[in-house]
């Protein structure tokens, strides 16, 4: 069943953005859009507003938008991670990002592996960073296509096999064919009309939605009797609406240790990087969290659901309920088909911004580290941007074949991995932003350890309500921890965050190495950087000569 | 307030400290009850939204006060930033 009018306006607002997105090439346009400082980062030359706007598309995105309220719904308490996380994000890189910022404006840094390339002179520790960047972000925009899909199905566009994806493959291809031509800016340009629609529909939904449903109270007092009863492929209850001891650690370290990982992932370092100056930064760490409280008020719309009484969508491409559709089902039997539509564009659009980044972002790595570095060394700036153009495009339909090709719970899974992985990039990006005490080789030995042990804990962890027994979440409970078969934890049922555990393992073995190379003078590499370039401004004159040319000509 | 100019790393200022009080937010034994409620959202969940500001204050706070630390170098060319700003028209 086709929901006209719901369809109507999300292709209308659809097309705009289209249109906005071809336009874009024109927008603040450099003497070239031949060089990956113009295509890859919009000429590094964006105000507080558009950086405000840009970096929130991106870091609040659409499957964050339908994932954490669908978590909700599904188990309660511990789906609300995302607000603090959300908010002891920007105190924890508000210092960092701008010394990173500041020493890729003087060295043309594009991507968090040519700072590492830079800073240890070590083509291998770099190329180690961004294949991890490279992996952890292509399922990430196959989420964002996942959810993009949940909203097409809501609409009534549910069809099987591969006729089912078409509208999805459609839409991919103008997003993809407005990236090729118009780089970030068309990403900018758009996630005003994607966060202003967002904007407004949430601040309608949770103001609307509870006076109509008997008030905030009446919705958790339904959601914590739904939540308490025992789960028919477990037993146990399915959550709460208050945490437990046993997902108390596991809340903590999620949320610290999503919000470590949040700036590793090449897409937000693109969004900072492409900003005018550090005080543009600033303020953005100070005006950002405005979406942390959209995000807060999201999650809540899972009880929300709960309360509705609404019941996931089957998916009739995998014929199982995609929780992931919760929101847009809320959406659709509770709002006039009109504001339905305009809802269902807002996350609709919102999973084209993200998206939109998130593939520049990966062209960015695959170009500068592994193009330029390993295969072709000396590309000018104009095929270094032809080259990542093309990069976004195998990218994209890299992710549209993941979509049609593989299980979406399989995104799912990938991108928690994602999440596990990025973070061991932490020590070679984040602090090597400091000190360049920690060796490059034992960074890579860190890498190493860091990463098999947590894909090997990640393994090991079922899913009963699944009826999974590997990849079932990245809650670890205690007594599964274990060094060389050795069990830390006997018996305690306590959960914790793999991706906090993998890194206190790199950590380790990253110092204890430093501490042997140091001690056998292994070379350390060269430094490219100096102290001071950790502070540069803009309009400083330590700004390379021919980069400043693209930005100001 | 903050330590003088120079070519060394680390520029360290007090304020800077007052980015760890957000991190207060992470002791979840303290906010994980029901009563007393706000507005019918139970304690939990209305308590950490008021975490919003204050991340914001802190932040903010860091952001006005260290302000005037001098970055490096810090107007390289004179009329940089004007032809930098995005405002004027090109």
């Amino acid at each position: 069943m086709i929901q006209w009018v719901e369809l109507i306006i999300f292709v209308l607002l659809f097309a705009l953005v289209t249109v906005l997105g071809f336009v874009a090439s024109r927008w603040r346009r450099g003497a070239t859009l031949d060089h990956l400082d113009e295509w890859g980062l919009g000429g590094r030359k964006f105000g507080s507003w558009v950086t405000w706007f840009l970096v929130g598309g991106d870091l609040y995105t659409a499957y964050t938008f339908v994932a954490v309220p669908a978590l909700l719904f599904g188990a309660g308490a511990i789906g609300f991670y995302a607000l603090p996380y959300t908010i002891v994000l920007y105190p924890l890189v508000f210092l960092p990002v701008l010394r990173l910022w500041s020493v890729s404006r003087v060295h043309g840094y594009v991507t968090p592996a040519d700072f590492v390339h830079g800073r240890y002179g070590s083509p291998v520790l770099a190329l180690l960073v961004a294949v991890t960047g490279i992996v952890a972000t292509m399922p990430y925009i196959a989420l964002q296509l996942a959810g993009l899909e949940a909203v097409l199905r809501t609409m009534g566009l549910n069809g099987t096999g591969l006729a089912g994806h078409l509208p999805l493959f459609v839409a991919f291809v103008i997003l993809a064919l407005y990236t090729y031509q118009s780089g970030l800016r068309a990403p900018a340009l758009i996630a005003f009309v994607k966060d202003i629609l967002i904007y407004l529909v949430i601040l309608v939904a949770v103001f609307y939605l509870p006076a109509k449903l008997g008030g905030w109270s009446a919705i958790f007092d339904a959601s914590a009797h739904k939540l308490a009863q025992p789960s028919p492929t477990t037993g146990a209850p399915a959550g709460s609406i208050l945490l437990t001891g046993n997902n108390q650690l596991q809340y903590i370290t999620l949320a610290l240790g999503s919000a470590l990982a949040l700036f590793l992932y090449p897409h937000s370092v693109t969004g900072a990087l492409a900003s005018r100056g550090r005080d543009v930064l600033k303020r953005n760490m100070v005006a950002l969290p405005a979406y942390s409280l959209l995000l807060g008020l999201l999650a809540l719309l899972g009880y929300v659901a709960i309360a509705a009484g609404v019941r996931p969508i089957t998916n009739n491409a995998t014929g199982r309920p995609d929780t992931n559709t919760i929101i847009p089902v809320l959406f659709d039997t509770q709002f006039s088909p009109w504001f339905a539509g305009i809802a269902f564009a807002a996350i609709g659009i919102g999973a084209l911004v993200p998206a939109a980044i998130m593939s520049i972002a990966a062209a960015n790595l695959w170009t500068r580290n592994i193009y330029k570095t390993y295969l072709h060394p000396d590309a000018t700036p104009a095929e270094e941007a032809k080259q990542a153009k093309r990069a976004s495009l195998v990218v994209k339909l890299g992710a549209v074949l993941f979509v049609v090709a593989v299980d979406p719970q399989f995104s799912i899974d990938l991108q928690l991995i994602g999440g596990v992985i990025i973070l061991q990039t932490l020590p070679a990006v984040a602090i090597a932003l400091y000190t360049r005490w920690l060796h490059r080789w034992a960074l890579v030995a860190g890498w190493l350890v860091g990463m098999s042990y947590g894909l090997y804990l990640l393994y090991q962890i079922p899913n009963p309500a699944a009826k999974r027994l590997h990849f079932g979440g990245s809650a670890l409970t205690l007594d599964r921890l274990s060094v060389f078969g050795w069990h830390l934890f006997p018996g305690s049922r306590a959960q914790i965050y793999v991706g906090f555990v993998a890194l206190v393992v790199n950590l380790l073995v990253t110092a204890l190495g430093s501490v042997a190379l140091r001690a056998a003078a292994v070379s350390n590499g060269t430094d490219a950087t100096t102290q001071s370039d950790y502070h540069a401004d803009e309009g400083s004159e330590r700004f390379k000569p021919g980069r400043e040319g693209a930005v100001i000509h | 307030m903050s330590s003088p100019p120079s070519s060394s790393g680390l520029r360290f200022s007090a304020w800077n400290l007052l980015l760890l009080v957000p991190f207060l937010m992470l002791v979840t034994p303290w906010f994980n009850s029901v009563e007393p409620r706000l507005f019918g959202l139970p304690f939990f969940y209305w308590s950490q939204f008021a975490f919003v500001p204050v991340g914001v204050i802190c932040v903010a706070l860091v952001y006005w006060r260290t302000r005037d630390t001098p970055t490096v170098p810090a107007a390289g060319r004179p009329g940089g930033v004007d032809e930098l700003d995005e405002g004027t028209d090109r």
